[in-house]
């Protein structure tokens, strides 16, 4: 039995909220049900009813430039789902909500935080024998207004990320712990993810992104298990400004959440260049 | 230049009428849901040595030939949630059951890409890519 979310310590509950509480809400109006996947076939394949589907790469990504969409797409995609700027979006996904976590991040990249990822995501709600279905709620036009996004406080660049691991900031690596170390350019099995370099960037700490949920559940862990993973594990400090990455901004959207709103760093930011860009970048350092 | 496997090549050519990507994803779900787990006998648990590399669906391939000397493909998928690899997998299964272990080598690598598109996140590209590989090589053993 699953310690409920208000009993395990979170600096901000409100973020996650249970399977129980979707099924049991999810006629109430009160918040609207996105689905982020990896998998594609995912969510045709059967969905929690009246959920939406946002896709990382169509939806979220400018097809041109490598950048998220600009404030008129992302208002058009809100329209669809009939979002206004006050409501709640609940958001669940494969692989222990990674993809609902980077949804919620670029979500707010655009201003709209109010926001909640169902803990266990997808993989729990079907293990728990919860209704799905293949019918898609009816597209809908809400007429979300166009708001620039904002990457300020919560996204971080290049640049920037230079300066902050020169003054020895705070810095999480989400990676393999073999990604992390230079000792392979890619997972075994893998061919070379696009990186010219392996390593980190210097000082980086290497906490993996899967570490931060129960591998059974799929739930997050607990706030005394997070601090016991990175801040008495890895000596990471709440106060301090943070920064996290992976390969491509993705997994460390995911390590994002859990310290900005279950831990309560308030200065972290996520680094979506990542090793595709700092690995390949010349003149930047390295360290294995 | 190598040419596809004639009956990979029918499933692709089926696929490329669906135009729409709602239909498209309807018809890889079919395959998926057509796919059956078949471990040889004795293989349960499943060794790590069968197991995918790299694949989040947790999938486990067994190369082998039948009596008549063609290929015997089967694959098992831990993850429930593993529709794509389970599509892949009967697709695999369905193009070279049978078949001579030499048309194994014809299947390209860009295949997952063939069949789900090009916005495949690169792990899911990965994990899938790893099942064509795996299948390769065992098969090329087999020659």
């Amino acid at each position: 039995m699953s310690t409920p979310i208000d009993e395990r310590g979170y600096a901000h509950p409100g973020v996650l909220v249970s399977t129980e509480w979707v099924d049991a809400h999810r006629d109430s109006g009160q918040f609207i049900l996105v689905e982020s996947n990896e998998d594609p076939l995912l969510y045709p394949s059967g969905h929690i009813p009246g959920a939406y589907e946002i896709d990382w790469a169509n939806d979220l990504n400018d097809p041109i430039v490598r950048d998220y969409v600009s404030g008129e797409a992302f208002a058009e995609l809100m329209s669809k789902i009939g979002a206004t700027p006050d409501s709640h979006i609940v958001l669940y996904g494969d692989r222990s909500n990674w993809w609902a976590c980077y949804t919620l991040w670029v979500f707010h990249l655009f201003g709209h935080t109010n926001c909640s990822i169902m803990d266990g995501g997808r993989l729990k709600w079907v293990q728990e024998g919860r209704e799905v279905t293949r019918e898609k709620p009816v597209v809908l036009d809400s007429n979300y207004p166009i708001r620039e996004r904002n990457d300020s406080e919560f996204r971080a660049f290049r640049d920037a990320v230079r300066a902050h691991a020169a003054e020895g900031g705070q810095l999480v690596d989400v990676r393999s712990p073999q990604e992390f170390t230079g000792e392979k350019l890619h997972m075994d099995g893998y061919p070379n993810e696009g990186a010219l370099r392996g390593g980190h960037i210097p000082g980086a700490k290497n906490v993996p992104w899967a570490k931060a949920v129960d591998a059974e559940t799929s739930e997050f862990l607990s706030a005394d298990a997070l601090r016991e993973l990175y801040l008495q594990g890895q000596a990471l400090d709440a106060n301090r400004e943070t920064v996290t990455y992976c390969r491509i901004g993705e997994r460390s959207s995911h390590t994002w959440f859990a310290l900005k709103f279950l831990l309560g760093f308030d200065k972290v930011k996520n680094y979506d260049g990542s090793w595709t860009e700092w690995g390949n970048s010349v003149g930047f350092p390295i360290e294995k | 230049m190598s040419t596809l496997p004639p009956k990979i090549a029918e499933i692709l050519d089926d696929l490329s009428f669906f135009t729409e990507r709602d239909e498209r994803i309807q018809a890889l779900i079919s395959l998926g849901q057509k796919f059956v787990a078949h471990v040889p006998d004795g293989e349960d648990p499943y060794p790590e040595s069968r197991k995918v590399p790299g694949c989040e669906s947790e999938v486990y391939a067994w190369v082998g030939l039948t009596e008549s000397g063609g290929l015997d493909v089967k694959f098992a998928v831990r993850n429930p949630q593993g529709i794509s690899a389970m599509a892949l997998a009967e697709v695999l299964i369905q193009g070279l059951q049978g078949e001579k272990p030499t048309l194994a080598q014809d299947i390209p690598e860009s295949l997952a890409i063939d069949l789900f598109g090009e916005s495949l996140s690169m792990g899911k590209s990965l994990g899938l890519t790893n099942m064509i590989r795996l299948v390769r090589a065992e098969a090329a053993k087999l020659t």
